[in-house]
């Protein structure tokens, strides 16, 4: 419910900003028109209310209505640069890009963060947990597309270790999409930078928050208990440190979610990986506001969905949840 | 006899009082080693950015004959593809970014405190309505926002810029500091205080807010950290433009101009993203100390 509010009131206030306000969008297409091409006012803005997918006679409400009507079937208006062209068809082919960079990058490096986060608290005090500590609470505090910059200028520039040119885009000239090893590799070759900045971007605050959360789990009675039963160690760390241990950092998730697919506007420019961020870019770039709008739109539900996997994957992990949801 | 007096009046004076602060302030951030290197970084940011363009040229001068020079003893940072010092663009570089950020965590975190506590005090719908508020802003992706309004609106003022970041980040300070509240609100004291017949505002302002104070001050910081993830990742995108140069226009043209594939200019680009992530990572040290500062419990024996 609250997901759906949100959606509507993101929807809302794209509308808003590009219909209405002073020199908005809509108006300084039309004014670029009459004086650019000696169009009539009249015959610009049907040509604007047609690309805005507007009716721009009818008063501001209506218009409104018909936005938010046209949004639920899905039409988003058509790109101003392509013309003919509708905007979700070119936010389709970009998404699945962003999708597959960030969703591979947050697996990854949650579950590497956990890992060594774990490590960190079972070998708390040591030069290992210091070392790990220190670098984790450094690549956590530097902006993840400096990072981004430095691999570029580092790896790819300075020492020449990697062609990023080629890397460039989100496959390789002649390669098609299938389920087949070529692809695979291909798209895991073009996304892998952007992968490794996101991983860097987030691991540390993993590794913290599971240092931190496994540190007092293993003060716990019930770990206590599990050792004087004898059981293995290596079991104790899994199911009963481990699975607990691993729900405070688990709610850190659904927070970055939204700061990791925001993130990506930066992470795909540097990189030129022709995801939704890249999409964003070059759409306010060209002034294209339907684009942007879809786009938009498009990233803030992507999010809002992301969070609701994100709860609903924690109260499968938390029974307590499960329990209080219920009733 | 003499002496004692002269000391207190000397305590007394509001002068007095600030420096014998200061002092037992700069004390305790020395006791943690990490926090005082880190507030050493800062402040030596802070003082030469905001203090240096004084004493410099505003405008660097240009040198056809010096592109890309590594350093030297003239230009300690080499130059740029104009052949302007880079040391000189860096210290006039700062004060816009971090006059940015300090101004939009400012505004988040007066949003943040105030919606908090007073949720968190008064309870009930408001504050429910307040959290919701706080969870929805937080699912809204802050950059793209950003840059969807930079495109569409003209932001060549600083306070804008400042305003707009300073709407997105409030929610997580915002829930943070409604725990807070929730939490203090039921402590012996402020029961006795309220017992006492102490007035709401007596509670808030001499009861909650002290104990509050160095929460609020490490997530300030945290803020300005936040704030300036997104001035700078705006301006090295070249959406908000700022006329004067700064560390993210410094990285926006090595970038247009090419000086990013170019194995020359390794100073000039390494120049401003060390200066921010210098800052950075000082700011997040620096909390180290604060903390230490303001919960005592944390202290190792001195």
């Amino acid at each position: 419910m609250k997901a759906l509010i949100t959606i509507f009131v993101m929807a809302s206030l794209t509308f808003f900003l590009v219909r209405l306000m002073p020199g908005s969008p809509v108006e300084a297409y039309i004014a670029n028109l009459v004086t650019q091409y000696n169009v009539s006012h009249e015959n610009a803005k049907a040509q604007a209310a047609s690309l805005f997918s507007l009716d721009l006679n009818a008063p501001v409400y209506q218009q409104y209505l018909e936005y938010l009507g046209n949004l639920m079937r899905g039409d988003l208006g058509e790109s101003l640069v392509t013309r003919g062209v509708p905007v979700s068809e070119i936010v389709l082919a970009y998404l699945p890009w962003t999708l597959f960079s960030i969703g591979t990058a947050l697996i990854i490096s949650f579950s590497l963060g956990i890992m060594l986060g774990m490590l960190m608290a079972y070998k708390r005090e040591t030069k290992l947990d210091h070392i790990l500590t220190n670098l984790g609470s450094i690549v956590s505090s530097i902006p993840d597309y400096l990072m981004g910059i430095l691999i570029l200028v580092w790896v790819g520039v300075q020492w020449e270790l990697i062609d990023v040119t080629n890397m460039r885009g989100s496959l390789s000239p002649g390669i098609q999409p299938g389920l087949n090893l070529t692809f695979i590799g291909d798209a895991f070759y073009h996304a892998s930078l952007p992968i490794l900045t996101y991983v860097l971007g987030t691991i540390g605050l993993w590794m913290l928050t599971m240092r931190g959360s496994t540190e007092s789990t293993l003060g716990e009675d019930y770990v206590t208990v599990a050792k004087a039963r004898g059981l293995k160690e290596r079991r104790i760390a899994t199911a009963y440190v481990g699975r607990n241990a691993a729900l405070p950092p688990f709610t850190q998730l659904s927070i970055s979610i939204a700061l990791v697919f925001g993130g990506s506007l930066l992470i795909e420019w540097i990189f030129v990986y022709e995801g939704l961020g890249y999409l964003l870019y070059n759409a306010i770039q060209q002034r294209d506001y339907p684009v942007m709008q879809g786009v938009f739109l498009i990233i803030t539900t992507m999010v809002i969905v992301a969070n609701l996997l994100a709860d609903l994957l924690y109260s499968r992990l938390d029974p307590r949840i499960r329990v209080a949801g219920r009733d | 006899m003499a002496a004692t007096t002269g000391e207190r009046r000397y305590r007394d004076s509001a002068v007095g009082r600030i420096l014998a602060w200061f002092a037992s302030t700069l004390k305790l951030m020395a006791r943690n080693r990490v926090g005082f290197a880190g507030f050493l970084v800062v402040s030596t940011i802070v003082l030469v950015t905001f203090i240096g363009p004084v004493f410099l040229p505003s405008e660097v001068p240009v040198n056809v004959e010096e592109i890309y020079e590594t350093p030297t003893l003239s230009h300690p940072l080499g130059t740029d593809s104009e052949g302007k010092d880079v040391l000189l663009q860096i210290i006039n570089g700062g004060r816009p970014i971090l006059t940015i950020g300090f101004l939009a965590a400012a505004i988040s975190t007066t949003i943040a405190v105030t919606l908090g506590s007073l949720g968190g005090f008064v309870g009930g719908r408001v504050d429910t309505g307040f959290t919701w508020l706080a969870d929805m802003v937080l699912t809204i992706p802050q950059l793209p926002l950003l840059a969807v309004l930079a495109g569409v609106l003209r932001l060549n003022s600083k306070i804008t810029v400042a305003a707009l970041i300073g709407v997105l980040f409030w929610p997580t300070l915002m829930r943070a500091t409604r725990a807070q509240v929730l939490s203090l609100k039921e402590r012996d004291y402020v029961e006795s205080a309220r017992a006492l017949g102490l007035g709401t505002p007596h509670i808030v302002f001499r009861e909650i807010a002290p104990n509050m104070a160095g929460y609020i001050a490490i997530n300030f910081t945290l803020a300005v950290t936040a704030s300036m993830y997104a001035v700078v990742g705006l301006t090295l995108l070249g959406l908000v433009p700022l006329s004067e140069d700064n560390w993210g226009v410094m990285i926006n043209l090595a970038w247009t101009r090419g000086a990013i594939f170019s194995k020359d200019s390794v100073f000039y680009i390494m120049s401003p993203i060390a200066a921010i992530a210098l800052f950075q990572l000082g700011l997040v040290a620096m909390n180290r100390s604060l903390s230490e500062i303001f919960d005592p419990r944390l202290r190792r024996g001195a």
